[in-house]
């Protein structure tokens, strides 16, 4: 096994290339530079700091704070003591930051500024390990006493007086690193339960980058964007991953607000992000192009039905005509290209999907503009990525195939299971969910359904999640889901069928492709018992339909009157009859209500990545999933108003329960184009 | 409020606290101010006192005056009758000065300067109805919160040269840290009449900012806010107060607000003051309560 660290290759790099820009970061309106000199010096400066205050090897350091050059650098000055870090969402809440506080036996945080130290001040007496926070922005925090506090330039500059008296010590400690030391630990979106701690060693995530590189080559050039938590595994595995490996320079943006311009800034050669993220640029082209006159509606008509007759050519392995060609070239120059432009994709070669399923509509666009989105599939278990789409062997259906280095096998039970020497060590102070993750030959039991179509995997959904209609069939909510999501309008669906069923088994079959894997004894008749059709629980997205009902003028105040609006109703009964139009009779929806708020993580209700935590929606929104299978037309639901002041006040408001019966589209109507939301 | 910043520290670099007077000390005093308007008597021998670093509200129901008292502050109306002393660091108001040592005051009076000397002394507002330079960006409204301490001249502005664009640098360094404080960065570029209400509002605080006022006048800085935005602006209120040490005058009709982050309230009525007190005194007065507050709000 090889030795190499991310601090070696850090030291490497900033040898080789220091003063190559490394890390660039949004401050006064200016991006203002870190070469790969500057940040190992300032790594080294803090990993003496850390030292001064009692950090040692094999210790966690917990870090919440957004995406700056900070986390990184305190990422590796960790790692360069041999310890490791846990990173938290910023913008998670009490529990769970006690609990990663908790698990991790943390003593040292960094946190970023005075929202941050806030919320561990509030738990910092209840959890005995913690002895230092370390907060990197300092303003608002002047008059905070609290003796634990420092700030993270101090730590820096007492690690810099440190170093002098201990010349060559930080070496010795850099070069003692092995590569299956533990380098960053994540916590599991936790769509059950709660988070579990995943250990990832060097050597786990520089095998997956090098996997991945060697499948899809990024260079020194190139240039990457960093917007999503240093918590999720994906921008680690990018941004650090492959970052140190490929020598490239990562951007951080200057706000939550400021992502897209930012990203139109840089332009980034690579791209990964969870499918809501090109869910929101698809509704943000639709919602504009919805407004932009006639003339720029047709071209983009017209340009967009070219690029998509080119990108299927192209993605069945097909020639493409000299006429068609030069049609294309047109059809990029007048609207292709200014809409990529507009969303910083220009300069961008391929970027990754991954963490849920995306649209298959979602993905026919994007290739269509000339964006090469590729599907990935992978689990913080495995450093984030496993299997891949290639280059011109994209098909909507699949994620592809295993990346260089991966073996990926199909239990009997239709169990995806994967075994590369990314599989991580397991899961911190937790044998018994290791050992049900890991087995003894060391392949990784990912706890999804799915089969290979061709040696491309299809992955269906979780295996426990998967449920079975009245009549049989087994479908997988996800799917329908899916099909409900590539609405504008729809911000969120949860769909259920025999619902609150969470032992249907682990038989699956995949609707549309008819054909199933596993077993075929599955579902509680029971607990389907006047449960004999398929409904959904929407949320409204407030932006597409605000817009759609400006236009119509339809008046509203709040999220929730917008959503109650008989004229919403039927726009949203619309799109679920153009999902039902390509779905199964059996598993079409027959009901569906239109929830008077949106899914919120502080409620619970989805995970910090937005996944949908059914298992809480069932119960919490019980009565209103009953009311949809009584066939009543409304239900009173509790809602509360919390007060500025604190008061609250619980009211029941009257939601509607809409029947999909009297709706029949026809198939023009069922029809209709990605980029429009009219 | 002299801080040390250590290097590499993301502390702001500027305070924006023009004033150099110690905490709690007089700052403003308007003494028997009145004004008329032909036979209408606006403010009637009107006196109050505000003190370095306070928060100090001026409610009353509408044609109390309140705005008055604000113009008159700033220069817009001339009183006819009594004082409005400013008092800051000896010195104050001439181009070298505007940091002076601290130690020895001076005190000048309003009442009869023109309002551009007023900016001058460090008296920065904001207004009722947004009055910002709609189609300039945030960015070039907020430098014009800086004119005021622009010393270079048309020449070497006119080419960038030399010490106009250090200058330049410095106060875009400034403003940055207004726009940072203010959360406008997603707008840094955005002409300002395509921004929300309450963004704009929040522009027009910036733009006084950026004067490093000594005294910030403030005319119903959180009116027709959203609960959001209402608090972002309310926390950047009291950090200013609380944390830079910056003198707050202000004009407020959310009584919630305004019990909240006041350390000190003049109750205005008829152009008289019939109450002043810190928040607590004021919510039991009687004749505030029976000409403004009503018997149900507190």
């Amino acid at each position: 096994m090889t030795q190499a660290t991310f601090p070696k290759l850090l030291a490497g790099l900033a040898e080789r290339a220091g003063d190559r820009v490394a890390l660039q970061e949004k401050r006064y309106g200016v991006w203002q530079p870190i070469t790969w000199r500057r940040y190992y010096e300032r790594v080294r400066d803090l990993a003496h700091g850390l030292a001064a205050l009692g950090v040692q090897a094999g210790e966690v350091v917990a870090v919440l704070s957004d995406n700056r050059p900070e986390w990184l650098i305190a990422e590796l000055a960790a790692q360069s003591l041999g310890a490791c870090v846990v990173g938290i969402y910023p913008a998670s809440v009490g529990d769970e930051v006690r609990h990663i506080l908790t698990c991790g036996q943390v003593r040292v945080v960094v946190a970023e500024d005075q929202e941050q130290v806030d919320k561990l001040v509030g738990v910092w007496d209840e959890i005995g390990t913690l002895t230092t926070l370390i907060f990197s922005d300092p303003r608002g925090l002047e008059r905070y006493r609290q003796p634990y506090l420092i700030e993270f330039c101090e730590v820096e500059a007492r690690g810099r007086a440190l170093a002098e008296s201990r010349h060559g010590w930080l070496d010795g400690q850099i070069a003692a690193g092995r590569g299956d030391d533990i380098a960053v630990i994540c916590a599991t979106s936790g769509t059950t339960g709660r988070p579990k701690l995943a250990m990832l060693s060097h050597a786990n995530l520089l095998a997956m980058g090098r996997s991945l590189m060697e499948m899809d080559p990024i260079g020194q050039d190139d240039r990457y964007v960093s917007f999503l938590p240093f918590a999720w595994i994906g921008e680690q595995m990018l941004a650090v991953a492959c970052g140190m490996q490929a020598g490239f320079t990562t951007s951080f943006c200057e706000k939550a607000g400021t992502v897209r311009v930012d990203l139109r800034e840089i332009g980034p050669n690579v791209l990964f992000s969870p499918p809501r993220v090109f869910q929101d640029l698809v509704s943000d082209v639709q919602v504009r192009l919805d407004e932009a006159d006639a003339v720029k509606r047709a071209a983009f008509s017209w340009g967009h039905r070219v690029g998509e007759q080119v990108a299927e050519r192209r993605m069945r392995g097909q020639p493409v005509g000299v006429g068609l060609r030069l049609l294309h070239r047109l059809a990029d120059w007048v609207a292709l290209r200014p809409v990529r432009d507009q969303l910083g994709l220009t300069r961008l070669r391929r970027c990754y999907t991954g963490g849920a399923p995306l649209g298959p509509d979602v993905f026919r666009f994007f290739h269509a503009l000339g964006v090469n989105l590729k599907q990935i599939y992978g689990q913080t278990e495995i450093c984030g990525i496993a299997v891949a789409h290639r280059d011109e062997q994209i098909r909507f259906s699949t994620v592809g195939a295993p990346i260089p280095g991966t073996e990926l096998r199909i239990a009997d039970d239709g169990e995806i299971l994967l075994r590369s020497p990314a599989v991580f060590h397991g899961y911190y102070r937790n044998e018994e969910a290791t050992e049900a993750a890991i087995d003894a030959q060391g392949w990784l039991h990912t706890g999804d359904a799915g089969y290979l179509d061709d040696g491309h995997l299809v992955v269906i959904d979780r295996v426990k999640d998967v449920i079975a209609t009245p009549d049989g069939t087994r479908f997988s909510p996800a799917f329908i889901e899916n099909k409900l999501k590539f609405s504008p309008y729809v911000e969120e669906a949860v769909v259920f069928a025999g619902a609150g069923n969470p032992e249907a088994g682990a038989g699956v079959g995949n609707p549309e492709a008819g054909a199933g894997v596993g077993n075929p004894e599955a579902g509680n008749p029971k607990a389907r018992a006047g449960r004999p059709y398929i409904t959904a629980l929407l949320t409204i997205d407030a932006q597409t339909v605000g817009a759609w009902a400006e236009r119509r003028h339809v008046g509203y105040t709040t999220y929730s009157d917008l959503a109650q609006k008989r004229a919403v109703y039927d726009l949203l009964a619309m799109e679920v009859g153009r999902a039902n139009a390509d779905l199964p009779e059996a598993v079409q929806v027959r009901r569906f209500v239109l929830l008077h708020k949106q899914l919120d993580p502080d409620d619970d209700e989805v995970t910090r990545t937005r996944k949908v935590r059914r298992g809480v929606i069932a119960e919490r929104y019980a009565s209103i999933i009953d009311a949809l299978y009584r066939g009543t037309d409304e239900v009173m639901v509790p809602s509360v108003v919390t007060y500025q002041d604190g008061s609250k006040v619980e009211r029941r408001i009257p939601l509607r329960l809409q029947s999909m019966e009297a709706l029949k589209l026809t198939p023009a109507r069922a029809r209709r184009v990605a980029w429009s939301a009219r | 409020m002299e801080r040390t910043i250590r290097e590499g520290s993301r502390a702001y670099q500027h305070n924006l606290n023009g004033s150099q007077l110690e905490i709690g000390s007089l700052q403003l005093e308007a003494r028997n101010v009145s004004l008329a308007f032909g036979g209408v008597r606006a403010l009637e021998r009107v006196s109050l006192e505000v003190r370095q670093g306070d928060v100090h509200a001026l409610i009353g129901p509408n044609g109390a005056g309140k705005t008055s008292l604000l113009n008159c502050i700033s220069g817009l109306y001339k009183p006819q009758a009594g004082q409005i002393v400013l008092h800051g660091p000896a010195g104050a108001g001439t181009a070298e000065s505007l940091r002076p040592e601290r130690g020895s005051t001076r005190s000048r009076d309003l009442a009869h300067e023109r309002p551009s000397q007023i900016a001058r002394l460090g008296v920065a507002r904001s207004f009722q109805n947004i009055e910002l330079f709609r189609h300039m960006s945030v960015v070039d409204n907020l430098l014009l919160g800086r004119h005021v301490h622009m010393r270079h001249r048309l020449w070497p502005a006119l080419w960038y040269l030399g010490s106009a664009r250090r200058q330049e640098i410095a106060h875009r360094g400034l403003v940055e840290e207004v726009i940072d404080l203010l959360e406008l960065q997603a707008v840094r570029a955005a002409p300002v009449a395509t921004l929300s209400y309450g963004a704009q509002k929040r522009v027009e605080l910036g733009r006084a900012l950026c004067m490093q006022p000594a005294l910030l006048l403030l005319d119903e800085p959180i009116a027709g806010m959203n609960a959001e935005e209402k608090e972002d602006m309310t926390r950047a209120i009291l950090d200013l107060s609380q944390l830079a040490g910056m003198s707050v005058v202000l004009v407020e009709h959310d009584m919630a607000v305004v019990m909240d982050i006041s350390d000190r309230i003049t109750v205005l009525d008829f152009g008289r003051v019939i109450a002043d007190g810190t928040p607590s005194e004021i919510g039991r007065h009687q004749a505030v309560i029976d000409a403004y507050l009503g018997h149900q709000a507190i």
